[in-house]
């Protein structure tokens, strides 16, 4: 019998200290941030802040840097006359302003509704294979890469009412008693700045949802086949559903661009307030009327609009269509607006 | 319940022939694999008689009737894919259940049917799952189970095991026999590279090679009387050794085939020798490979394990039965 007490070797426990490699990924994570967020800082964050700042101010472009702190103001503001009456002044009362919130609004949900669907429509003719696609796709993309303004003038003078080629089409073909000044008459602005924008923008959209119906791979699309659906059938059980996360984010995409549209309304329908939106309101009032402060004002108006109707796309988006659940991973996100970049 | 039968079955991809003229019957309850090297045609030949492709010419019958014309649904197929092409954003009940609601049964016939085949697969817990949510093995079940609950007349596997490990492929493809066991009304088209599989599943086997037909004929009579050099050396693992030269002239054929199986090994004075370069002990059997001055060394199959090194020579001499002799042009001499 042996006299030798067994002794248990010690265990060295692993320290739940963070790995070296960790700490080096992190390190070089920050290092490849570092210059985006910066740039980003610069051009985005730091003239974002000085628009809130100029808000509160009264500040004018004769002198920018001499303003004074008026807080809310340019929002809104009362004076109380003797009478009693009440009488409010500022951006919140202002009907320029929700005039232009309103054509802004229609404008988006307009064009972007539109551009969606014939996307959708030129991004299916796109996917399917036929002669000649390749020359098909790149000439599709010329409205898109057409400088705005050149496209603008030139929609200006095909829509002009004296000289303009869509005039003349509509009165040989007997679709127009008269001639018709698209652009100048009120009840016609918008339509005229509608059907430029989505005959522009509706290849962009394409392409984007051409990107997403790549995505689905061909067999199941013979699977159906053999399951005998029929193809109308397969487009809205097989090809939306599978193409949605695709079409979700090109709609934000567009959303966000429609919101801040300008140059198209600059050109083609200046001064008509039809046609005037949110961006080319506060540009007036920024440089035309020098109401620096109230454009200012209107700038932010504009960013807050903008940043609550994207949350607010991606969150209904999200609870309505998927109900509740997380493409990425199957799980309910906690927090419902909670963008994931992998759909 | 189908007969299918293929007439000077043609098909070309623009200028490219890809099946160049294929005559095939096909009994009513046979299970026939299509086998062959990679682009001799056997998936396009599968697809055709799915109705995914045209046929550019020649005829397919179905019991007798053309169907050329028909959509893969009325041929009364069903079919399951490599990639199992399930619907990615649907439950597996509405995998399932997917080509039946369109044919307008009543909503309980529709669950008793899918339920009754999710039980036969073992896939009945995974009802409410996404495909991405099930491993290879269950998607490829869910992919089977679409296909039995469609009933189909004819059932088509294009290279179903493909995608799955070593291990899962033998089982699933035991589970494949069974089916053909359980659905013996069935007929059964089965494509595949691996001819092992093509020799356990078969009742038949058709070998494609480029576009036409080398032969067809059960497993056993395409290791036993292959129809040419082609055939056999596809069929049978390892494959079988061919020996030219002197010592086929020897036996009057330009080509001597004789497999690893069949050759005996002899201490002195067998009929060829060689030295051995590599073994490879298997466990229940082994293999030893013998340079023997041919294009590719000649494979000795034996029992269990063995001691041979690498420099060793050894005598080998061919069952005389078992020998093959091939012509010139490949054919079999008998």
């Amino acid at each position: 019998m042996s006299s030798e007490t067994i002794v248990p070797p010690k265990v060295v426990l692993a320290k739940p200290i963070k790995s070296e490699l960790l700490t080096q990924r992190v390190a070089a994570a920050r290092w490849f941030l570092i210059p985006m967020l910066v740039a980003l800082a610069v051009v985005a964050g730091w003239p974002l802040l000085r628009s809130i700042y100029f808000s509160f101010t009264d500040a004018s472009l004769t002198d920018l840097y001499n303003a004074k702190f008026v807080g809310f103001k340019n929002y809104i503001s009362w004076t109380t006359l003797k009478s009693g009456r009440t009488i409010y002044s500022g951006l919140l009362v202002d009907p320029v302003w929700w005039n232009a919130v309103w054509n802004t609004l229609r404008f988006a949900v307009v064009s972007v509704f539109f551009e969606a669907v014939l996307g959708m429509i030129v991004a299916l003719v796109l996917n399917a294979e036929f002669k000649g696609r390749s020359i098909v796709r790149a000439a599709i993309l010329i409205p898109w890469a057409i400088p705005t303004i050149v496209s603008a003038k030139m929609w200006a003078w095909m829509l002009n009412d004296q000289f303009g080629i869509l005039n003349d089409l509509g009165l040989r073909l007997g679709l127009l008693g008269e001639k018709v000044a698209w652009t100048a008459q009120p009840d016609t602005a918008m339509t005229a700045v509608l059907i430029v924008d989505v005959w522009k923008t509706t290849p962009f959209m394409a392409l984007l949802v051409l990107a997403g119906l790549q995505m689905i791979p061909k067999d199941i699309y013979e699977a159906a086949e053999i399951d005998g659906v029929h193809p109308v059938k397969q487009f809205f059980r097989i090809t939306l559903p599978l193409v949605r996360p695709a079409l979700m984010v090109a709609i934000i995409f567009r959303l966000l661009d429609a919101m801040r549209i300008f140059d198209l309304i600059y050109v083609l329908t200046p001064n008509s307030s039809a046609t005037k939106t949110m961006s080319v309101v506060a540009r007036e009032n920024l440089f035309d009327f020098d109401k620096f402060a109230y454009g200012s004002a209107q700038s932010t108006l504009l960013f807050v609009i903008i940043a609550v109707m994207t949350a607010l796309y991606i969150w209904l988006g999200r609870v309505r269509f998927d109900g509740g659940i997380d493409r990425c991973s199957g799980v309910i996100p906690r927090q419902p607006p909670f963008i994931c970049w992998c759909w | 319940m189908a007969n299918i039968q293929l007439k000077d079955v043609r098909k070309s991809f623009g200028t490219v022939k890809v099946i160049k003229g294929v005559d095939l019957e096909i009994k009513s309850g046979e299970f026939m694999v299509f086998v062959g090297p990679s682009g001799c045609g056997k998936s396009t030949l599968l697809r055709l008689v799915a109705g995914l492709e045209d046929i550019t010419s020649g005829q397919l019958l179905f019991d007798g009737e053309v169907v050329n014309g028909l959509t893969p649904s009325k041929r009364g197929i069903a079919m399951v894919f490599q990639s199992y092409a399930l619907y990615p954003h649907m439950t597996v009940y509405d995998n399932m259940a997917f080509g039946l609601t369109l044919e307008k049964g009543s909503k309980e016939q529709i669950r008793e049917r899918v339920t009754k085949a999710a039980d036969l697969l073992q896939i009945g817990q995974y009802l409410d799952r996404l495909p991405k949510q099930l491993s290879g093995g269950q998607r490829q079940r869910v992919a089977i189970g679409r296909a039995i609950v469609r009933d189909p007349k004819v059932f088509l596997f294009d290279e179903p095991l493909s995608n799955l490990d070593a291990a899962l492929r033998v089982a699933t493809r035991i589970e494949i026999a069974k089916l053909h066991e359980d659905m013996n009304s069935v007929t059964m088209i089965y494509v595949t590279h691996d001819q092992v599989e093509a020799m356990t599943l078969a009742d038949r086997i058709c070998v494609l090679r480029d576009g036409v037909i080398e032969q067809v004929g059960t497993p056993m009579e395409l290791y036993e009387t292959p129809d040419s050099l082609f055939v056999a050396g596809f069929i049978g693992s390892p494959k079988m050794n061919f020996i030219s030269g002197e010592a086929a002239a020897a036996y009057k054929a330009h080509t001597l085939g004789i497999r690893g199986e069949h050759l005996n090994v002899v201490s002195e004075g067998g009929v060829w020798n060689g030295k051995v370069i590599h073994t490879e002990n298997l466990g229940a059997d082994s293999y030893v490979y013998l340079e023997m001055g041919m294009e590719e060394p000649v494979v000795v199959r034996l029992d269990g394990n063995n001691n041979y090194h690498s420099g060793d020579v050894v005598h080998v001499s061919p069952m005389e039965d078992k020998l093959h002799r091939f012509d010139e042009e490949g054919k079999p001499i008998r």
